[in-house]
């Protein structure tokens, strides 16, 4: 790495006012021809080109971003990093980007503050607890840690979290996922972003794809606002925008885009040292470094691209977060936004072939795609160096929507939808 | 969050009405005779527009009858809203 980071450089830096600091990422001209190119520089995107560079010697590599950097989704999400799913395919999906999470920092030399201070969710009744204990044994067959808690375990291990019987959704139990946790989202894109720009890979800012250049059932290039750039392998990492893109080829997905909402609060004393997630009454709460509170709504139940969405959502989870933690009753709010997340009907994502030769796809997860964010890169990356998927996102092709093999994680995982 | 002018009750919250998705899907007329790529086409793929987009709604809590709305999905503005069965307005594509 040309400018390791460590105490050393620190200390170096500072002895120059931190004046001299080299620019994490280049900033290029797209050249004519690239080997491949990621559509989308956000967290997936990125780590796409990084594991395309790394692993499978591809060096000829453009990443175009229609805005800036880590400005999507992205920077949007409330960060939280899980692998508790149900099904295996899932399981196995979530957790290989879980196992590559510990050691990013390192892998990256970029801080992306990876906690695993434990993601638990709660059960609110009956079908709830059957479900969430159903959870915790498939998910210990997959060999992922996962614990249920009852009543006072949950009290004990979140105390500010009103347990009493009274209330409108009480709290009868949960489940915990120790080596689940957050990170600091916009470091993820930042540390990609400059090892992969280290290893030659161009990322290529403000650079708009207009038009997806065809010749029979190949691709040959893409028109954008910094004009015509040959390729012959594409991988779209476009997430709501990619029915968008897949409408340049031709192509019709299985998606919706809609509004995901979430909102910060002014910064406290460090209160509540996990994530909690309830998705029955659709509230999830944790508490960032600076001492914000991280709160994720809900999505709205219409398309839309306006990246806004509606305050009826905010007020639903804001009265559930009230019911739940009476204490945070005269928190003042900060910050609200909207990102446009890609649903697939089964809330699985797609990392995919498409039936249009070097056009490939990795796109529709919907509320949930942060956790998997190094998981995605190094499958799509291999998916497009070898034209064959990976084992682990084998089951997550286009055509399962044909076959009708779904990998149905709506409600069975705890997706929050 | 906008408001939607439900042909039967007036203007109303968007929040009293729930999203149909998609409109002019039609149901096919020969299921037993679908191919396996006909049905996903009906059942899973959507244009997911964005922009000038025909879709269904329901006044949920309202009237609970069904309409057509033609929305701009890239600002929310609502361009036209036609009864079912009615044709789509021709001025929009």
């Amino acid at each position: 790495m040309k400018n390791k980071y460590s105490v050393f450089s620190l200390i170096k830096n500072a002895l120059s006012q931190h004046e001299n600091w080299q620019q994490a990422w280049g900033n290029p001209e797209p050249k004519k021809e690239y080997d491949a190119i990621i559509v989308g520089g956000g967290g997936h995107g990125l780590a796409t080109a990084y594991y395309l560079a790394k692993k499978h010697n591809l060096k000829n590599i453009a990443v175009l971003e229609k805005g800036w950097i880590g400005g999507g989704n992205t920077g949007r999400n409330t960060t939280i990093i899980r692998s508790n799913y149900l099904w295996d395919a899932s399981a196995g999906l979530y957790d290989h980007a879980l196992k590559l999470w510990e050691n990013l920092s390192q892998e990256l030399n970029y801080n992306v503050m990876f906690s695993q201070r434990g993601v638990m969710n709660l059960a609110h009744n009956l079908q709830d607890v059957r479900d969430l204990k159903r959870r915790t044994h498939a998910n210990r067959l997959n060999g992922i840690d996962a614990v249920w808690l009852n009543t006072e375990e949950v009290k004990k291990f979140c105390p500010i979290i009103n347990t009493s019987t009274d209330i409108r959704y009480p709290v009868l139990g949960g489940t915990l996922q120790r080596r689940a946790g957050t990170a600091r989202h916009d470091a993820v894109a930042w540390g990609y972003a400059r090892s992969a720009s280290d290893m030659g890979v161009d990322i290529i800012q403000n650079c708009e794809v207009k038009g997806i250049k065809r010749n029979g059932d190949r691709v040959e290039g893409l028109e954008t606002t910094k004009g015509f750039i040959k390729t012959n392998k594409i991988g779209v990492v476009a997430a709501g925008h990619s029915s968008v893109i897949a409408n340049m080829a031709g192509l019709k997905l299985p998606l919706e885009s809609k509004p995901l909402q979430a909102l910060v609060s002014e910064p406290v004393k460090p209160i509540i040292d996990t994530v909690v997630m309830s998705n029955a009454v659709h509230a999830y709460v944790s508490q960032s470094d600076k001492g914000e509170l991280v709160i994720g709504a809900g999505t709205d139940s219409y398309v839309s691209y306006t990246q806004r969405g509606s305050h009826n959502i905010i007020e639903e989870t804001l009265k559930a977060i009230l019911e739940l933690y009476p204490i945070f009753s005269r928190m003042k709010m900060l910050r609200q936004w909207g990102g446009i997340v890609d649903i697939c009907p089964d809330a699985s994502p797609i990392i995919s072939k498409t039936n249009i030769k070097g056009l490939y796809f990795n796109c529709g997860w919907g509320t949930g795609g942060f956790k998997a964010t190094p998981g995605s890169g190094d499958l799509f990356a291999h998916t497009i160096a070898n034209d064959e998927p990976h084992k682990l996102n084998a089951a997550f092709n286009l055509n399962r929507f044909v076959s009708g093999d779904l990998v149905d994680e709506h409600g069975a995982a705890a997706v929050a939808h | 969050m906008f408001l939607i002018n439900c042909p039967f009750c007036g203007e109303r919250d968007q929040s009293e009405f729930s999203s149909g998705g998609e409109a002019h899907i039609v149901r096919p007329k020969q299921p037993t005779e679908l191919s396996d790529d006909e049905w996903a086409e009906y059942l899973f793929m959507r244009k997911n527009i964005k922009g000038i987009q025909f879709e269904r709604w329901n006044h949920a809590h309202g009237c609970r009858k069904w309409f057509n709305v033609v929305r701009d999905t890239s600002n929310d503005k609502i361009l036209s809203v036609y009864k079912m069965g009615e044709k789509p307005p021709v001025n929009y594509k």
